[in-house]
C-alpha cells in the first residue's frame, strides 16, 4: 500500500486487507476474459487469413516480418472468411461488456490500489523481481501485498493497451464514420496494424502469464477459488 | 463476503458460463445469419444504421494518394469476366413514379460526379481509385422515389449477381453509378459498362456490370449476402 493512500484512506485499506486476494468479481470476469478473448484472437486471425498483409494494397509495410504468412489454421475461429466476421463481431460486444464490469468493479472497489503499478511503490521491486528472474540476482524481493512490482508493471501494462485493442478495432469496423478515430490511429492500413501488434503484444504476456502461473500453481487455485483474506502477507 | 452472496457469486459465474456455452452451441460458422451469431448480426446491423450518418462524407484523396495500377484487384464470380448484352441500358424500377431506362449517354449527360476515396475490402486490404458516375441519389430524384421505399437491390446482367442496400446508404453522396475509373471508361474487370461505387460500404455491396435499380418497401439478400456474408456491411 501507497503510504500516502494508507493515510488518506485507513478504513478503506484495512477493508482491501480482509478481502481475499481474488474477489468474486475479479475471478468470473477473468476466466469469462479467456473464453471471450480466445474467440476474438481466434476469429481475428480468421479474418486475417484473408489478406495477410499489412500495409496499403502494394505499399506493404517494409517493419512487418510475416508479410503474406497466414496465422495456423488450427489457431483460427469461424472457419471462413464470413464465419470469422461473424464470430468476431458477435462476441466483440461481449468482450467489451465483460471488460467494462471489470473496469467499473476495478475502479469502484478500490482493487486499483493492490493491482496498478505505482513507481514509488513498485519500481525498486519490479527491478528486483526482473534481476532475479534474469538470474543475475539470487534473492526475489518479497512481494508488496498482492503481487510483486514486476507482476503490477505487467498488469497495467495490458490494462494500458487493451484499450487500443478496442479502438483499433472500432477504427476498422467503420473508417467512414469514425474518421477522427481512424485518423487519430494513422489511417485504416495503421489501425489495422496496431490491432494485430496488440493481439501480439497480448498473446505474448499470455504465454508469460501461463508459465508463471505454472511455476506458482497458488496463483490458479486463488483466482479459481478467490484464496484466503491476508494469505498473501504471510507467502 | 458472507457465504451466502459468495455462493450466490458462484451460481452467478456458472449460469452465465451455460449462457456463453449455449451461445457457442447455437453459433455456426456455415450458417451464420442463423443462431447466436445471426441475432448479433441484427444487433450489429442496428448499431451500423445508428452510427450511420448520410451527410458525412469519406474524405476526398489526392491523386498521389492512387494505387498503382495492378495494386487495385479485380475480382469476379464466374468463370469469365461477363460483358454486356446488345442494346444494354440500365433499368429503374420498383416503387418510383417514372420508371426509366437510362443507356450510358443518357447517363453521361446527367450532372458527372468524381470521387477519389479509400476502398475497403472485407478481406482486409485497402486501395484508392478513381471513380466517374452519376450520383444514384440524382438517378432517385429522376425516377421519382416513393416513400414506402425503404430498400434499393442492385441487379447484374451478371445471373444471380445481386445485392440489396438500406435506403439511406444508397442515397448517399458518395454513392454512384459509376461508368469511369481512374480518367478511362471503366473496364470489363472492374464492372464495364456501368457498376455501383461507394464510399460507405465495403467492396462485395458494389455489384458490378449492373442491370437494374430497384427501389424496395423490404430488404432481400445478394450474391455474397445469401452465402453468409453480413448484409449491411457499412464502413
Amino acid at each position: 500500500m501507497l503510504p500516502e493512500l494508507q493515510a488518506a484512506t485507513r478504513p478503506e485499506a484495512r477493508r482491501l486487507e480482509r478481502r481475499p486476494p481474488q474477489p468474486a468479481f475479479i475471478r468470473a470476469t477473468h476466466w469469462v476474459n479467456l473464453v471471450l478473448i480466445t474467440l476474438m484472437a481466434g476469429s481475428g486471425l480468421g479474418i486475417l487469413m484473408a489478406y495477410p498483409r499489412l500495409g496499403p494494397r502494394g505499399q506493404d509495410y517494409g517493419w512487418y516480418p510475416l508479410q503474406g504468412v497466414k496465422p495456423p489454421a488450427a489457431l483460427t475461429v469461424g472457419g471462413w472468411l464470413a464465419g470469422a466476421r461473424h464470430w468476431h463481431f458477435a462476441f466483440a460486444w461481449l468482450f467489451v461488456a465483460n471488460a467494462l464490469v471489470y473496469l467499473v468493479y476495478f475502479a469502484a472497489s478500490g482493487e486499483w490500489r493492490r493491482r496498478l503499478f505505482f513507481p514509488r511503490r513498485d519500481a525498486r521491486n519490479a527491478w528486483g523481481t526482473l534481476l532475479h528472474d534474469l538470474h543475475l540476482r539470487r534473492t526475489a524481493p518479497p512481494p508488496v501485498g498482492l503481487y510483486n512490482g514486476m507482476q503490477r508493471l505487467t498488469y497495467t501494462g495490458v490494462l494500458a493497451v487493451a484499450p487500443l485493442l478496442v479502438l483499433s478495432g472500432l477504427a476498422l469496423y467503420k473508417p467512414v464514420q469514425l474518421p477522427h478515430l481512424a485518423a487519430l490511429l494513422g489511417g485504416y492500413d495503421a489501425a489495422r496494424a496496431i490491432h494485430l501488434l496488440v493481439l501480439g503484444a497480448l498473446g505474448l504476456f499470455t504465454l508469460v502469464h501461463v508459465v508463471q502461473v505454472a511455476l506458482h500453481p497458488r496463483t490458479l487455485v486463488d483466482m479459481t477459488l478467490g484464496g484466503r483474506p491476508g494469505a498473501e502477507e504471510a507467502s | 463476503m458472507s457465504a451466502l452472496t459468495r455462493r450466490g457469486f458462484l451460481a452467478a459465474g456458472a449460469r452465465s458460463a451455460g449462457l456463453v456455452a449455449l451461445g457457442g452451441l447455437a453459433c455456426d460458422s456455415d450458417r451464420p445469419h442463423a443462431g447466436f451469431l445471426g441475432l448479433m448480426e441484427r444487433v450489429n446491423d442496428r448499431f451500423q444504421r445508428a452510427l450511420f450518418d448520410p451527410r458525412r462524407l469519406a474524405p476526398e484523396l489526392p491523386e498521389g494518394e492512387a494505387s498503382a495500377p495492378g495494386d487495385f484487384p479485380a475480382y469476379r464470380i464466374g468463370a469469365v469476366y461477363p460483358s454486356a448484352p446488345v442494346g444494354w441500358a440500365l433499368r429503374v424500377t420498383g416503387l418510383v413514379d417514372r420508371p426509366l431506362t437510362l443507356g450510358l449517354d443518357d447517363l453521361r449527360r446527367l450532372p458527372r460526379t468524381h470521387t477519389r476515396v479509400r476502398h475497403h475490402c472485407v478481406e482486409g486490404w485497402s486501395a484508392v481509385a478513381s471513380w466517374d458516375g452519376v450520383r444514384l441519389a440524382e438517378v432517385a430524384r429522376l425516377a421519382g422515389v416513393d416513400p414506402r421505399a425503404r430498400y434499393v437491390e442492385f441487379r447484374s446482367f451478371e445471373p444471380g449477381y445481386f445485392s440489396s442496400w438500406d435506403l439511406e446508404s444508397a442515397l448517399h453522396p458518395q454513392t454512384l453509378v459509376a461508368y469511369g475509373m481512374n480518367g478511362d471508361l471503366l473496364a470489363r474487370e472492374y464492372g464495364a459498362p456501368l457498376r455501383l461505387y461507394s464510399a460507405v460500404k465495403l467492396g462485395y455491396k458494389m455489384v458490378k456490370y449492373l442491370a437494374e435499380v430497384s427501389f424496395l418497401p423490404v430488404r432481400t439478400g445478394g450474391y455474397w449476402e445469401d452465402q453468409g456474408y453480413e448484409w449491411f456491411a457499412g464502413v
